[in-house]
């Protein structure tokens, strides 16, 4: 990565699911560059392209054509397992839905992707507590998912995502199965992050109060990028 | 890493201790089952050995009629009769006792007390021949085998059921229509290779039995007692020779006895032992197979419902190897804590059943390490299979899947 290059460009990404006749395109050809510490919610209708942006962005999937350097590497190259390894070492992943492990405590959640690692038990330990501690949930560290509140639930999932130190941190609709007070709790923990860690956000989201929180919005429409708008929101740097 | 994927399978497994359970309970059954069978089976054989080997290693019996069935129809053979078990006494060599043998069953009586026995007319070679001690009194004296004295020898079994606690040596017991004294107590002997107890048996002199019992001058069996020093098919030759002359068997004709080699006897019994407990060890092994597919089964249901987790491991950073990996081990764990479980199963079954069939207790390192090695060994089969199904999945849909 060399000095000027931003922290993700993307040039003329599209996606295409299917073929032939029932092909259909997702992502028509989108460029975009997003530097590093930026805050950038990404919105738009359902359809619009918005997920499958957040797929290619978290290295899940790759783009059909176009080019998307992360950190100045060609993501479109890397096999399964080299986009496993980027998303283990830079990328931290927030879903809508939490994604926790059931039966399985706070603590051994957030302890997850420091197995995959390959952190001693005792590294995993202290990360983990401190990750948790960051949340303000380490009193309940030993609870398992079902034990804990929705609110709860998604602050062990930023824990959880936060824990390995990433470059960015991935939110797919984070606020969505949460009350607008638990919401704003989240989002604040998110600005937050984005502000005293310098660690990159991208959130998809359909709510404008949500997005206000940040920097950065770019608008979808019919997998294109219809607009974006910068410096707007809460989020931005004081 | 492998360690931590070990560490989480065995939460994996706690966390569904029935479901666990229940999914390697075939392979429980099928190592449990296979020890057991091979350890019985080795019991048994060492057990038969153990028991031929105390009659007299070499000990031949010769018995009236053609092979085991008596085929070829015709009379009955003749029985033998005193003079041949003479005959074999003083003209063949190398041989260092010879007992004739009449046998009969009665009901021995003493005081209110009734048992049937079994009633061995014989010599004091008889003694020599199976090295049977006397714990108690003595033995018959050449007199009284040549007078056919009613005195008798009782074994422990007889004792226990007539006498109880009294003393038996120097009273009378009455045997079927006759009265008999009782000289000498017989050491314990337990039980026979085929069941029948050595100890429930009177042994009196055989002319006593022949007039005083069966009424005939019938001899049964031979006992023939071979000098180890000597090659026993030698002997057996000989004695062949000599009782089909005696017999005036024609050269062109078989024999119409036979000549039992308890070594022969020990042989093919462990042989027949050891065919039965492969075809049952064999038929265990299928247990274990099945109970493969089951560790099967469930670890395939196991990905299904496990895809959404599955998802997030990829999302958070796993690569395939690492998915296949812990998959893997869970089946392997999981295979293995049965394999384990049935060992021990085995261990009980084994003490339990030795017991009750009378045959030594054995605990035999190789074959459980053997079954350990196999129960672990169809967790790594049986559990590829799932554990790529699980490790080939798309992060995207696994994240998906509801």
């Amino acid at each position: 990565m060399t000095p000027a290059e931003p922290l993700i460009a993307l040039s003329g990404v599209t996606k295409r699911y299917g073929r032939g006749a029932n092909a259909f395109d997702a992502l028509k050809g989108i460029d975009l560059d997003i530097a590093a510490g930026d805050f950038v919610a990404v919105m738009g209708p359902s359809g619009s392209g918005k997920s499958t942006m957040m797929n290619i962005l978290g290295c899940l999937d790759v783009p059909s054509g176009g080019t998307f350097r992360f950190r100045g590497v060609p993501v479109e190259g890397l096999d399964a397992d080299e986009r496993s390894l980027l998303r283990r070492r830079y990328l931290g992943f927030v879903f809508q839905g939490f994604n926790l492990l059931a039966r399985t405590s706070a603590l051994e959640n957030v302890e997850l992707p420091l197995v995959y690692r390959g952190e001693p038990r005792k590294r995993r330990r202290e990360l983990g507590m401190d990750a948790l501690e960051r949340v303000g949930l380490a009193p309940w560290a030993t609870h398992t998912p079902a034990e804990l509140s929705g609110g709860q639930q998604q602050r062990v999932a930023i824990a959880r995502a936060i824990v390995t130190h990433p470059d960015v941190l991935l939110a797919d609709e984070p606020t969505g199965n949460l009350d607008s007070q638990r919401s704003i709790e989240i989002m604040e923990l998110l600005t937050d992050l984005n502000r005293s860690s310098g660690i990159t956000v991208l959130m998809v989201t359909h709510e404008p109060d949500m997005a206000g929180f940040a920097h950065t919005i770019v608008h979808f429409k019919d997998g294109l990028v219809d607009r974006i708008e910068r410096g707007a929101g809460a989020g931005a740097p004081a | 890493m492998l360690f931590t994927t070990i560490i989480l399978s065995l939460r994996e497994i706690r966390r569904h201790v029935l479901r666990s359970f229940l999914t390697v309970l075939g392979v429980v059954i099928g190592v449990a089952a296979v020890v057991t069978m091979v350890t019985l089976g080795d019991a048994a054989t060492r057990s038969v050995q153990a028991q031929i080997a105390s009659l007299g290693s070499n000990l031949l019996t010769i018995m009236p009629g053609q092979g085991f069935g008596r085929g070829g129809g015709g009379a009955a053979p003749q029985p033998f009769k005193p003079e041949d078990v003479e005959a074999i006494r003083t003209q063949i060599g190398g041989i260092t006792a010879t007992a004739p043998q009449v046998q009969t069953t009665v009901t021995a009586i003493r005081n209110s007390a009734n048992w049937s026995v079994s009633v061995n007319g014989t010599s004091s070679d008889f003694l020599v021949g199976q090295q049977w001690k006397i714990v108690d009194g003595r033995g018959f004296t050449p007199a009284e085998e040549i007078a056919g004295k009613s005195v008798c020898l009782i074994g422990n079994t007889v004792r226990t059921n007539l006498y109880h606690a009294e003393e038996p040596i120097g009273t009378r017991v009455r045997l079927g229509d006759i009265s008999c004294e009782v000289i000498g107590l017989l050491a314990t002997r337990g039980q026979s290779g085929f069941g029948q107890d050595n100890d429930n048996t009177v042994l009196m002199p055989y002319k006593a039995v022949q007039r005083r019992l069966t009424g005939n001058r019938n001899v049964q069996t031979i006992m023939v007692a071979v000098d180890p020093r000597y090659d026993s098919k030698a002997i057996q030759d000989a004695i062949t020779a000599l009782m089909r002359e005696r017999r005036k068997i024609g050269a062109d004709k078989e024999d119409d006895f036979n000549i039992f080699d308890t070594k022969q006897i020990s042989d093919t019994l462990a042989g027949a032992t050891n065919t039965l407990t492969r075809i049952v060890t064999a038929v265990a092994a299928i247990s274990l197979l099945v109970g493969g597919i089951g560790i099967m089964n469930i670890m395939l249901v196991s990905v299904t419902e496990r895809t959404r987790e599955i998802g997030i491991r990829l999302a958070i950073g796993a690569v395939a190897r690492e998915v296949l990996l812990q998959f893997l081990v869970e089946a392997v764990v999981l295979s293995s804590l049965g394999g384990l479980v049935g060992l021990l199963i085995a261990l009980f079954a084994c003490a339990g059943l030795s017991a009750l069939m009378h045959v030594p207790f054995l605990w035999l390192p190789q074959i459980n390490l053997i079954a350990f090695a196999i129960s672990a060994a169809i967790g790594v089969i049986f559990g590829y299979f799932p554990a790529r199904r699980a490790a080939s999945l798309n992060p995207i849909d696994a994240l998906r899947h509801e």
